[in-house]
This record gives structure tokens, sequence and C-alpha cells, in this order.
């Protein structure tokens, strides 16, 4: 019976994390599977990629103690379902001590209920929608420009083009694609452009001819709208198939991605407002600079980085550089010193608002516009917009 | 009214592409009263199939028909002896459970391989135009060998031996068995015939519209409204509820918020479910002998 008690005991210890000491335990749950899976993956790999520099370099220093990076992540299938169970576990019972957001609006609205219920700092990477920073949260903290920005570029690049366009709205019925559009709606009409079809779609649309009629039926020469990577793929695929004649067409996220120029020829002319881009040119006040950040990703995964990926990254080394300035993993410390960032690094600058009624919005970060453009037969994406990071002229109207 | 008119051919193009993959469905259903849930799965299985010979292998998209189309038979044979012949009988439940996790278990591995990402099969065929508005290419070809396939159907149910075997099995197993038809290898075969018809579908989708491992289900749901409008076990009656439910869809999106047409879809599902549940076949009956 002794002996029994005794491995019992030997079990129970060697059950016990072995990196309980100098560890930081970072949990976060990401869509692997699903039609968030391409722009969430990203993230992951920008975030997996501090880690490693991190912990490469010996970890992070705080008060004299290094501390090594740990992450704990879960599949979420892109459903806010899973997020809420997965939070919380995350929190019980994989103690996690800091939090990273999943991706896409309404994943992180649902997970910030479960962050704030237990008091934990979740730095977001991917959720742009402002209403979740709107409801009293007091540790999230938005490291990327908000959904009502998104557009703003594009609208401000076409006016000089097409002061009066004819703009067709057709967008995916999510939180995050309804609140660009709400405020690109307002921004357009501002601009002097006239709104000729505003028309939602399910975010699992797999067919948009009978949309694209309508936007053909709507006279209009503008396109803006979208949602994530599939729908918006699709829609850019479609707009090309069914030569819908238009002469600018801006589509959110999916874009960005490098995937995006599989489809060949429906990808040229297309425009896509980005958080980041490799050709930026911003000057960081620490951590990698953008040409060695995209070189390190590169190296790693033998791709370019896109904007998910750069947001990955930029949410560790905010809540490292926090840390550092706290000199302590404190959780009240550490967000003491997020409320007083204001500083620039290879992703742009960032600050984030301390009111409460915005606790945690972004309100630094600026966007830029990229299009794909044919050059030597070859699909590029150059920057576009606004004139101090622009790459190439834009084309207009599309080829 | 252009705007209009195109709209209702468009619906009817994709309506044929409907029609095409229910009526494999319908096909299992009328021969040995299994609700095949692996439907969406084999849907996807032909999308992968065109993606892959025409990506990787450089075959040209429209000649990896005839291999989708016996690749699905094969593998439609292969899981009738694996997950269906047990249940065969037995209530529908069964079969309903028993395709259900074939189903989990396919579109598990196909994630697992693939993951969840988004593939376009870029095929380039010229389009016909109306005033401002363009029917693709890839539409007008799927329709066309949409109603080829039909047709090939058709003759092979009603002009062939097996065919004529298919559907003895399909009006009384049991006397089939009586006179020497060997049941089970016709259940087999008809098994095989609906899963081929469901890959074909999914490569003439796939050449239309990106795909990915779950796009499936959308197909299947439709495939169900499809199926119970035209009549369970009527392939004839697919084909035509598949062109009437893309009629639908042409007739009321320039209308209504695209986000009502699954909506309305579904109202109509339940019904018909209701009120004629032989679907439009029994309607036509109704109205002849009245």
């Amino acid at each position: 019976m002794k002996s029994i008690r005794l491995v019992a005991a030997i079990g129970a210890f060697a059950a016990v994390p072995a990196f309980a000491a100098n560890t930081i335990t970072i949990g976060m749950t990401v869509s692997r599977t699903g039609p968030l899976n391409t722009d969430s993956v990203s993230q992951l790999r920008g975030s997996e990629l501090w880690r490693d520099e991190v912990n490469a370099a010996g970890g992070i220093k705080v008060g004299g103690k290094h501390y090594k990076v740990r992450f704990v992540e879960y599949d979420d299938q892109s459903q806010g379902g899973r997020v809420q169970q997965l939070y919380t576990r995350l929190i019980l019972q994989d103690k996690s001590q800091f939090l990273f957001s999943p991706y896409s609006s309404g994943l992180v609205a649902t997970a910030a209920v479960i962050s704030e219920q237990y008091g934990k700092i979740m730095l977001i990477g991917g959720g742009a929608e402002g209403k979740t920073y709107e409801l009293g949260n007091k540790y999230l903290f938005q490291c990327i420009t908000p959904a009502d920005q998104y557009l703003s570029g594009a609208i401000t690049e076409l006016k000089e083009h097409n002061p009066h366009a004819k703009v067709a709205f057709v967008y995916s019925d999510d939180p995050f694609s309804k609140a660009v559009v709400t405020a690109a709606r307002d921004q357009a009409k501002q601009a002097g452009f006239s709104v000729v079809l505003d028309e939602s779609y399910p975010p699992a649309t797999t067919d948009f001819t009978a949309v694209i009629n309508k936007v053909i039926s709507s006279g209009a020469d503008t396109f803006l709208g979208g949602g994530h990577y599939p729908d918006g793929a699709t829609l850019a695929r479609q707009l090309h198939d069914q030569k819908a004649g238009l002469k600018w067409v801006s589509i959110l996220v999916a874009p960005d991605s490098e995937k995006f120029k599989t489809l060949g020829d429906a990808a040229n002319g297309i425009t896509v407002p980005s958080q980041w881009e490799p050709q930026v040119k911003y000057k960081p006040a620490f951590g990698p600079t953008v040409e060695k950040f995209t070189e390190m990703y590169r190296k790693e995964f033998k791709d370019d980085p896109d904007y998910h990926a750069a947001s990955g990254y930029v949410v560790g080394l905010l809540l490292q550089h926090a840390m550092q300035q706290a000199g302590s993993i404190d959780p009240e410390k550490v967000a003491a010193e997020l409320n007083k960032i204001d500083t620039t690094t290879f992703f742009g600058r960032n600050k984030f608002a301390t009111d409460a009624g915005h606790h945690g919005l972004q309100l630094a970060h600026q966007m830029v516009l990229a299009q794909w453009q044919m050059k030597n037969g070859q699909l590029v994406k150059e920057m576009v917009w606004p004139d101090a990071a622009r790459t190439a002229a834009v084309v207009y109207p599309l080829p | 009214m252009l705007g209009l008119l195109a709209s209702v051919l468009d619906g009817l193009l994709i309506g044929a592409v409907y029609g095409l993959a229910s009526m494999g469905i319908t096909l299992i259903w009328g021969v040995m009263d299994v609700v095949n849930l692996t439907h969406g799965a084999m849907i996807v299985a032909g999308m992968f199939g065109v993606y892959l010979l025409a990506g990787a292998a450089g075959v040209p998209a429209y000649a990896t028909l005839p291999i989708v189309l016996v690749g699905g038979f094969l593998v439609g044979v292969a899981l009738y002896w694996i997950a269906v012949h047990r249940v065969i009988g037995q209530p529908p439940l069964m079969s309903l459970l028993a395709t259900f996790s074939v189903n989990l278990v396919l579109v598990g591995l196909g994630t697992a391989a693939w993951g969840t990402d988004l593939f376009n099969v870029p095929v380039s065929l010229p389009g016909f135009s109306l005033g401002r508005y363009t029917f693709p290419g890839t539409h007008l070809m799927a329709a066309a060998l949409t109603g080829m396939i039909a047709l090939a159907l058709y003759f092979f149910l009603y002009r062939t031996r097996l065919g004529k075997a298919v559907r003895a099995v399909s009006g009384n197993r049991e006397a089939a068995g009586l006179v020497g038809i060997p049941t089970s290898r016709v259940l087999a075969l008809a098994f095989g015939l609906g899963v081929a018809l469901a890959s074909v579908a999914g490569m003439l989708i796939a050449t239309m519209f990106p795909f990915t491992v779950l796009s499936g289900e959308a197909y299947q749901l439709k495939s169900f409204v499809v199926t119970v409008l035209g009549g369970l076990g009527n392939p004839t009656g697919a084909l035509v509820a598949g062109l009437a439910l893309g009629l639908l869809e042409g007739l009321t999106t320039p209308f209504i918020p695209v986000s009502w047409t699954l909506v309305i879809e579904f109202v109509l599902f339940v019904v018909v479910l209701i009120s004629v549940p032989g679907g439009l076949p029994t309607l036509l009956r109704r109205r002849r002998s009245a």
C-alpha cells in the first residue's frame, strides 16, 4: 500500500509542469480549420516567430530574471462557441498568465468576455471592430487600426481618379465587415460618391453570381466590400469571370494574402487595405526593423509575411516591451505600462485609448493601401497609398 | 428587365448543377432507402479530383471528368461495402448514422491533408454576353455537361439490362432477388453511381468557383431541398427540381437581399414536405388527374 502511495505521489509530482519557474505562459486560440484559417494561421506564425526569437536570446529579461515564453494554443475551428470554452480552459486549466487574441472581430468579442471576467491581459492582433472596446474593458489592447478606418485610404485615393464614383457595397454579414462598411458608407458620401448598391451576404456564401448581377444592374463603377479570405477571393474570381465592368475594386483582407495571386488575372488591379506591408518604412524604437522581420519570416516560413503575420509578431513585442518597462510580470503593472505606450515598431505606431469609454482601442496605427499589379507577367503587390508609402502609381481603371 | 433575364438564365445554369448533384443523392435513396450523408464529402472529393489532376498533373480541367466519374464510382462501391451494406434493410436512422460517421471521417481526413484553405482551379473559357451581363463559359459548359450526363443516366436506367436491374431492385428488392438479380451487387452499383454523380457535380462546381474542404456542406443542403422538391428517389425529378430551384433563385435575388435566398429555399423545403411529400411529380400527377 505504501509503495502504491509512493508511486502515486511521484506520478502527481511528474504531472506538474516543469516550466513553472521562469516561464511565461501565453494562451491563445487559432483557427487552424474553418473559414478563418488562412489569416489566423498567418497571425500565429508571426507570434511563433517572436516567441522563438525571444527564447533563442535567452528569454525576456524582467527585473533581473530571464523568462522563457511558452505558448498554449488550441484550434477554435473558426467558431465562437469553441473560443468561449477554450479561453476559459487556457486561463483555469493551463494557467495562462497573458493572452493573445484569436483572429477576427467576432471571435475576439467572445474571447474578450472571458479574458475580462478573469482580469487577464489580452493583446489583439486580429480584431478590428471597435465596439468591443466600448464595453468598459480594462485589459484589452488592440494593436491594429480599427475597422472604421479600413476603407478610408481607398476612398481618398479613388476620389483623385473619380470624384463621382458610383459605389456598390457588398460585404459579409459579420461584425468586422459590417463595422468597416458602416463607417465607409459615410466616408463615401462625404467624398461625394453615390452609393448605388448596399448588400450583405452570409459569410459562408460560395457562389456570388446573383450578387454580381446586382452590381452590374446597379450601374456601379466601384466595388467596396468583401469579408475574409474564402469569400473575398471567390468574389474577386467571379467579378473577373462575369466581367462586371468595374473601374475600382477594393476587397477586405483576402487580397493581402500571398495566396491571392493564385487567382491569376482575377487578382490583377484589386486593391486591399492593409495594416502592414513589407515595403513600409517605419523606424522602430525597439525590436526588429521591417527588413529584419521580413527576412526572418521568409527564412522560417519560405513565404512573404502578410499583415496578419506582422500583427501576430507585434502583439508579442509590445507585451515584452511593457513587461520590461514595468520590471515585473505582475498583470496590473504590465497593464499600466501598456496604457502608457506610445511607440513605433516595425509595424508602425501604437497607442491605446485609456479613457473608460474606449479603453484599449488603437489610436495611432495607420493603414496603407496595396494593389496587385501585373509586372512582366508576374503579379506583384504594390503600395499605392498614402504618398509616403507609395511604391507604384495606382492602376486606374482596372485592367 | 435585361437584369432579370440574366439572373434567371444564371439561375438555370447553376440550377442544372444542383440537379446533377441531387440526382446522386436521390438515386441512392430511391434504390436502397439510404440518405447518403457522405454526399457533401463526395462533392468535395470531385473538387479535389479536378484540382489535383488539373493543377499537379496538368490534365485539362474538362478531361478530368471521366477520371473523376470512374474514381467516384469506385469510391462509392467501396463505401457501400464498408459502411452501407450492413445497414441495408435496417431502420433509416442506422444508415443515416453510418453515412454521417463516414462523412466525418472523410472531412477530417481532408482537413488533415489540405487544411481548410481555399483552392482555385483556373479555367478559361469564352463566355456569352447579353448587354452588360456575361455568362462565364465555365457555367455554360457545366450546364451542357450536366445535360449530357443526365441523358446518359436516363439511357442507362431505361435502355440497358443493368439499368433495368437497378430499377427492379428499386421497385421491389425481394422480387428482384427471386428472379435471379444479384441485389447486393446492384445496390453497390447504384451507390457507386450516386457517388460518381456527386463527384462529377463537385468537379464542375470547382471549375466555376473556388472551394475548400468544407464547401460540400452548402451543396449537400441544397441537394436535400432539390431532392425533396423533385420527389425522393426520382432522378429526372431531381434534375427538373434543380432547374426549378435555380429559377427561383434567379427570379427572387434581383428583388430581395441575397441573405434571404436560403431562408426562402428552406421554407419551400418545409412547405413541400408538409403539403406535397412526393414533390413536383406528385403535384403534376394531381393536376393531370384533376
